[in-house]
């Protein structure tokens, strides 16, 4: 019997695990097969064509801004927010009530920060529908993943650096500098890698904030699509399922690619020490 | 003010007490309490340190030794609740009325119980110290971490390795880098906080031979729970109990005629 509930209970796990990688293959497969087929260098590099058969480089190129933009203000803001959280702030209730915050902050569903944005950035400071005010929004979403797991990269580095760089004599922030912010780098990392997946698949709080102009953007200001409205778009407008499923590959890669970049950063960081 | 004042009284009081001890007060603690929030930890300790000598604490678990030791360089302040009363004065000043604990940890060391390298190669953790005070140069660094590394008699072993990892070396090896590190900043003082208690016999014999000898140029303050260690490696004994100090005696008549019962039977083994 009692081997019969073990067995069972590995089976569930197996079970669990399996349907897991399943789902994520059939539908990274679903994708591949459908939109394969519309990849070739034209269509990545080359321009929109509202009558069809155009390339989508406008709106990579409006995507790429809207990580580099949100990640340049949202990770230093970020970093610092932890540490002051995590190693200045004396630990009470007003601490506890900022982490209680910014963990809302991310549960709260995009198409809010979405309004928020529009309301905020859009019109009243007269942004516009534009990259900057979609990029801001998006900085609000991911300013609470990059805190959080700062902060739990803070916790993994061990008491013991800190009080061997304090006892030979070096103040707080060199050894923040020296000690504690390298070794939590790789925590640190991770968190922004989510964050570049949070600004990637964002589409609703986009949609709002930087409107569906499907050109190249002719700087920050001007209004643009990202990857993700496009591919709503398509599929909205003209059903064209197998255009989306295209996105959806450059999409994937897209985040493959950073995903690697990050890691190896990250390995050549670690290494640098040594 | 009357620090040099206060300094010549310790002297006079040291000196009734070891009539033939020539050498002079490096650290003299005064009525010293120290609370943990509500609970005290240390009761009323007062006790000099000469230089150049190894001052060992005994004690059992939990009678403050390791607390005491860490006031020394003023580690405890890490502790939000901590509170302390008293004076300990080291080179004749006043430890916790002047605001520079940077200075003081400069001259004051430390060992930890476990090695603490951080995650870097062996010749930046030993050349950390001195960066953190601003020597930038590449001639003088490569000079103290090798003086260092000699001085903690483990240059021959980690010469051709300087630029490896750290965190790579054997536990007794660590813990000889982390005592390099600790004499890079050229201290006065090494405070040992167990430094031996995760290391096999090998390695912990090669520490106390390096104590022996690291006692020419540093007065060298040591928490151990090992009686026979603190028999071999220290000139005076302190043996806490409850957060006071119960007797503070030349080691060999600690261990050979203890004035107090309480430490005849720690050092007999009675209990502790």
């Amino acid at each position: 019997m009692r081997k019969f509930k073990d067995n069972l209970l590995l089976g569930l796990l197996w079970f669990g695990a399996f349907l897991t990688v399943a789902i994520l293959l059939i539908i990274v497969g679903y994708i591949f097969y459908k939109g394969i087929g519309l990849i070739n260098l034209d269509f990545i590099f080359g321009d929109y064509s509202p009558v069809g058969g155009g390339g989508i480089w406008p709106m990579i190129i409006t995507t790429i801004y809207t990580i580099v933009i949100s990640l340049v203000i949202a990770t230093p803001v970020g970093i610092l927010a932890a540490v002051y959280l995590q190693e200045y702030a004396k630990q009470g209730k007003l601490v506890r009530m900022i982490r209680f915050a910014t963990e809302s902050l991310t549960g709260i569903p995009s198409i809010i920060y979405g309004l928020f944005g529009a309301v905020f950035f859009v019109t009243t400071l007269a942004m516009g529908m534009s990259i900057i005010s979609a990029s801001l929004t998006l900085t609000i979403i991911v300013l609470p993943v990059i805190i959080r797991t700062t902060e739990e990269a803070l916790k993994t580095v061990p008491a013991s650096y800190r009080e061997g760089s304090l006892a030979l004599g070096s103040t707080k922030l060199q050894t923040l500098y020296k000690v504690i912010l390298p070794s939590a780098m790789p925590g640190i990392l991770s968190g922004i890698i989510l964050s570049m997946g949070r600004i990637i698949g964002e589409s609703a709080a986009i949609f709002l904030t930087a409107g569906t102009v499907a050109a190249m953007p002719e700087g920050i200001f001007s209004s643009a699509r990202t990857l993700t409205v496009h591919s709503y778009l398509v599929t909205q407008e003209s059903g064209d399922i197998e255009l989306a499923a295209a996105i959806g590959i450059v999409l994937i890669v897209m985040i493959l690619a950073l995903n690697f970049a990050a890691t190896f950063i990250s390995k050549k960081l670690n290494k640098a020490d040594y | 003010m009357n620090t040099t004042l206060e300094r010549k009284e310790v002297k006079e009081s040291a000196n009734v007490e070891h009539q033939n001890d020539q050498r002079s007060v490096k650290i003299s603690v005064r009525d010293l309490d120290l609370f943990y929030g509500e609970n005290q930890a240390l009761y009323q300790v007062s006790l000099d340190i000469r230089e150049k000598e190894v001052t060992a604490l005994i004690g059992p678990s939990g009678c403050g030794k390791s607390t005491f030791l860490r006031t020394l360089n003023r580690m405890n302040d890490l502790i939000d609740s901590v509170r302390i009363n008293g004076d300990i004065h080291i080179n004749g000043n006043n430890i916790y009325q002047s605001k520079d604990v940077i200075e003081l940890r400069t001259k004051v060391g430390m060992v930890f119980q476990k090695p603490n390298l951080f995650p870097m190669s062996i010749y930046d953790n030993v050349a950390y110290g001195p960066r953190m005070q601003g020597i930038k140069n590449k001639k003088e660094l490569n000079k103290i971490v090798e003086e260092s590394l000699r001085g903690a008699a483990i240059w021959d072993e980690v010469k051709d390795r300087l630029k490896t990892s750290a965190l790579g070396l054997s536990g007794g090896q660590q813990q000889r880098v982390c005592i390099a590190r600790a004499i890079a900043m050229k201290p006065d003082v090494i405070l040992m906080d167990e430094p031996t208690s995760a290391l096999d016999p090998i390695s912990t014999l090669k520490v106390e031979e390096l104590i022996a000898h690291l006692k020419k140029d540093y007065t060298i303050v040591i928490v151990t729970h090992n009686m026979q260690q603190a028999a071999r490696v220290s000139d005076k004994t302190a043996f806490f109990l409850n957060g006071e100090v119960i007797e503070f005696e030349q080691t060999d008549q600690i261990f050979s005629m203890p004035k107090d019962s309480r430490t005849e039977d720690y050092v007999t083994g009675r209990f502790g």
